[in-house]
């Protein structure tokens, strides 16, 4: 089962870099993080990478598998063909500090964009009552690892440096619904996430949806239902424009 | 070396899980400045793996439940080893811990009547364990973040600096504290760390530091934690003069996963059995009823009927032995492989499809559904799963005084969560970690910050400097590895390390193999002492590594000394060549120190019961733990 894998890695930092070539075993049952651990102690003490659970559950390990955002320690190699080339390199839309790790500290700044949690005046811990159809909705939101490869995959981020001061990425805006369908939060934050948030650069290609490792419906859920409630308030063109659009190929 | 960056607080708490971050809330509620330090991104600590559940006796589900019977199973867990005051503490205050969690945002799972769920658990008589599905560290260290934040909103409103009063300082390791005057009057005066991104090395000065680091876990081979578990926050404690309690008891938890070999040791949550899931060997026998101890014969079926009936009709029926503490579960498994009866990849199964229907089990233990079909292959909706024990958590830690988080001998600094010790005893019950955390997390923040309010009205509000000598020593230190060469690569000796432990001083102990242990470790300084380094400064895992290894060869030789003196088996530390309990061995915590670099091992008393506390206990329970003599000098009120 252990056969000899060829792996491109991508190794810099901030100044530029270059992808390297190893060759490295594989066993079976073995994952992408796997390896690079391998070749961490074995070809290349000092390759850069980001890691703690290695059961998909802290998100730390994103990075881009062949092209794809994907977390490393969920990505199989018995996906890939043991004469294929795998390749990895950090995660695109982020500034890269070294080898496969990126600077997110963009996501730690959105997050603080968004206003917390506000029970009603006067509630006190221990007297909350919600059923659990009312809390699912937003408890979908709440599996989030905090991988980033949505905001990574979206193009509204991906593509658009510039983007980035006025758009918090479909995390955040899920942050939003999340909060929006919390059956005691008192705060209303439809009109931030259209004018601060830039609810309306999302177009719902859903491509966000597609990579979440978590398997949460980001579009469906919470992007499309909460530019619903935006609508209510006030009427947004993008969202039929959006709706016209069609996919982008490939990310 | 000018470019160390200088910082001042009030607190510096090391470590954002649950511990550090519900600390760095108290101490920040109180006013204080507060810096948090993480070795990883901020959301990602260890705490984030829990999925089973945080213990609280709210009573939502049995409503005969209440903080004594919290207490007493928590005292039986651990064997009745346990410092009182923690456990009395940790079982008074869970419930307003997890309530306040729930109004700075997080989602329970909930009742039919809208109020928190509760789920049974190992060693819990009661349902009792708060929980989100099986991802519940996530909502837990996610509404502890987004509580810093949201203090952080607050602070921005009144400074307009998000960072005013709370900052947290991600991607950054602490490798030294920094202590001023001498004797009696010495005390903390800062800690001493790099940035992982850059390299580059900050100081900070501060009157009082908490300790939140978590465990030891990565000094054994199989295991279900992660690169963070070092020991690093032990090892400070002991190299400051502090002191360590209960090193000796490591929970090895009964299931982690067995195959594919590289998830070997990945945590197979106690959910999985706490809604039904059934042992079995390779047999067919549910072997757990051949485990039951005497001292908890009168809890356990003794049936499988009974057991079954006992899911749904708890009242009238004893649990099944599946839910025994951890320690049974894992030597019943340990037996159990080594008697030839283990499943094809050295464990046993584990096995809920039989039992739940599929749908149930993808809505009560998702990410277990998800976790072993993306990693083995394995639909646990229609087939067992095997598993095997891991190394899983750390009973021992700094000892710490229990209402305030002081640790022992060294004023300003204090430890909660994983790294302190006393609270669980001999064994941790599931669920009793999570609620630690807020418990003392709380108290420790609370402690570090009246204590650095005392040390401000005492001093006045200069505080003085750190002098630039002791900075740029801590410096060199941290850099030494880039200067050797020829050594070794840090991965290759803590990988040998691990194995050592693993092989030694693992889930059964004997006092040959831990005096061969002793003497390896013993080698492994010289191979520490050389480490060297490829690469540069910058986000480098090698360096990390290798200013991490002194700190796990100190808490491993720490481990194998406590258990070489430790001639019973007790919870998680078990003897071979002294099986069960020794009544007078109960009377006794083993303490670690560092003397003149060495690690020393000495007894010390365990604190007594007060009479309010074991009143709670019939004597015919007690008799089971305590000595002739403790039993003759109970108090009078006691059930005879
Ligand atoms: C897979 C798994 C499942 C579990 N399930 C449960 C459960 O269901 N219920 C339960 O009660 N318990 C459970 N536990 C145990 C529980 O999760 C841990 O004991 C607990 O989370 C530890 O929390 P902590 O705050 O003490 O430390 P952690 O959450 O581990 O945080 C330690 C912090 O310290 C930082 N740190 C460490 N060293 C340094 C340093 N040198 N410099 C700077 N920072 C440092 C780390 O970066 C991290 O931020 C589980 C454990 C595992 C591994
Ligand atoms: S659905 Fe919206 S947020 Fe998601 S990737 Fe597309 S544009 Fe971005
Ligand atoms: S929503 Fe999904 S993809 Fe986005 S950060 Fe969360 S877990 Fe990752
Ligand atoms: S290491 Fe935690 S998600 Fe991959």
């Amino acid at each position: 089962m252990t056969y000899t894998a060829s792996m491109r890695v991508w190794r810099g930092d901030d100044e530029g870099g270059e992808l390297v070539d190893y060759e490295v075993e594989v066993n079976e049952g073995e994952v992408v993080l796997d390896i690079v651990h391998r070749l961490q102690a074995t070809q290349a003490g000092d390759l850069a990478v980001r890691w703690n659970c290695k059961a998909g559950k802290c998100g730390s390990c994103s990075a881009e598998i062949n092209g794809k955002p994907r977390l490393m320690c969920l990505t199989r190699m018995n996906t890939f063909g043991e004469d294929e080339v795998v390749t990895i390199t950090p995660l695109r839309a982020f500034p890269v500090i070294r080898d496969l790790v990126t600077d997110v500290s963009f996501n730690y700044e959105k997050a603080r964009e968004v206003p917390s949690f506000t029970p009603p005046v006067g509630l006190e811990p221990g007297d909350y009552r919600m059923t659990q159809v009312d809390v699912s909705r937003s408890q979908e939101f709440r599996k989030c690892i905090e991988c980033f490869l949505c905001q990574n995959t979206c193009h509204a981020i991906r593509d658009h440096e510039e983007n980035k001061k006025e758009f918090a990425g479909p995390r955040f805006l899920m942050r939003v619904a999340e909060l929006d369908m919390h059956p005691l939060d008192t705060l209303d934050r439809k009109e931030l996430a259209q004018d601060e948030l830039g609810l309306g650069y999302c177009n719902i290609t859903k491509c966000c949806t597609e990579v979440c490792p978590e398997h949460i419906k980001i579009t469906d859920n919470a992007l499309i239902p909460l530019k619903e409630r935006v609508a209510d308030v006030k009427y947004d063109p993008i969202r039929w424009l959006g709706s016209k659009i069609r996919k982008r190929d490939g990310l | 070396m000018s470019e160390i960056e200088r910082h001042s607080y009030d607190v510096v708490i090391i470590g954002a899980g649950g511990a550090g971050l519900r600390a760095a809330i108290e101490a920040r509620s109180h006013g204080l400045r507060t810096a948090i330090i993480t070795k990883s991104l901020f959301g990602k600590a260890h705490t984030v793996m829990a999925e089973g559940g945080i213990a609280a006796s709210m009573g939502n589900v049995n409503s005969n439940d209440g903080w004594q019977v919290h207490y007493r199973d928590t005292m039986r867990g651990g064997k009745f080893l346990n410092h009182y005051r923690m456990a009395e503490l940790h079982a008074k205050e869970s419930p307003d811990r997890v309530w306040e969690l729930e109004a700075w945002g997080a989602l329970f799972d909930r009742t039919a009547d809208g109020k928190i769920s509760q789920r049974n658990f190992g060693g819990h008589e009661y349902p009792r364990l708060a929980h989100v599905g099986d991802r519940t560290g996530l909502e837990l260290i996610r509404t502890l973040q987004q509580k810093i934040v949201s203090l952080q909103q607050d602070d921005f409103k009144e400074f307009g600096d998000y960072e005013a009063r709370i900052r947290v300082f991600a991607e950054c390791a602490i490798t030294d504290l920094f202590f001023e005057g001498e004797g009696d009057g010495r005390r903390v005066a800062g800690a001493f760390g790099y940035w992982r991104e850059t390299g580059n090395f900050l100081a900070f000065e501060a009157p009082a530091v908490v300790i939140a680091t978590g465990g030891i876990g990565k000094s054994f081979k199989v295991t279900s934690n992660s690169w963070e578990y070092t020991g690093d926050g032990h090892a400070l404690a002991l190299r400051s003069g502090s002191t360590l309690v209960n090193m000796e008891f490591v929970q090895f938890h009964p299931t982690g996963m067995v195959w594919p070999p590289s998830v070997k040791g990945i945590l197979v949550t106690e959910s999985v059995r706490g809604d039904g899931g059934v042992l079995t060997n390779s047999e067919g026998r549910r072997f757990m009823f051949d485990y039951i101890p005497d001292v908890f014969k009168a809890q356990y079926a003794e049936t499988e009927e009974e057991g079954d009936r006992w899911y749904t009709d708890p009242e009238n029926n004893r649990r099944p032995p599946e839910l025994l503490p951890r320690d049974e579960v894992a030597r019943a498994i340990n037996s159990e492989v080594k008697a030839g009866r283990g499943s094809p990849h050295g464990g046993v199964f584990l096995d809920v499809s039989k039992r739940l229907p599929a749908d149930v089990i993808k809505a009560k233990l998702p990410s277990m559904w998800h976790q072993f079909k993306e990693l083995a292959d394995v639909d646990i909706t229609l087939e067992p799963m095997e598993v095997g024990p891991t190394c899983h958590y750390v009973m021992g830690g700094v000892e710490v005084e229990p209402d305030t988080g002081a640790a022992a001998r060294v004023p300003g600094l204090f430890a909660a969560g994983e790294a302190a010790g006393g609270m669980h005893g001999s064994n941790r019950l599931g669920g009793n970690s999570l609620s630690d955390l807020l418990v003392f997390g709380r108290r420790a923040g609370l402690g570090a910050a009246l204590y650095a309010q005392a040390v401000a009205s005492e001093t006045g509000a200069g505080r003085p400097a750190l002098p630039d000598a002791v900075v740029e020593a801590a410096a060199a230190k941290a850099l030494e590895p880039f200067s050797r060469q020829g050594g070794e690569n840090a991965f290759t000796i803590q990988r040998d390390l691990q194995q050592v432990m693993n092989d030694l001083v693992g889930i059964i102990r004997t006092e040959t193999e831990l005096v061969d242990a002793i003497a390896s470790l013993a080698g492994f300084r010289e191979r520490v002492a050389q480490v060297t380094v490829e690469g540069g400064r910058v986000f480098n895992p090698g360096w990390h590594l290798a200013l991490d290894l002194p700190n796990l060869l100190t808490v491993s030789e720490c481990i194998a000394g406590a258990a070489l003196v430790r001639q019973e088996s007790r919870g998680g530390h078990t003897r071979e060549d002294f099986p069960g309990m020794n009544p007078e061995w109960r009377r006794f915590n083993l303490i670690c120190e560092l003397v003149d670099g060495n690690v020393g091992v000495y007894k010390q008393d365990l604190p007594t019961m007060p009479d309010d506390l074991i009143s709670l206990f019939e004597v015919a329970e007690l008799k089971k733990y305590l000595t002739e003599d403790e039993i003759s000098r109970l108090p009078e009120g006691i059930q005879r």
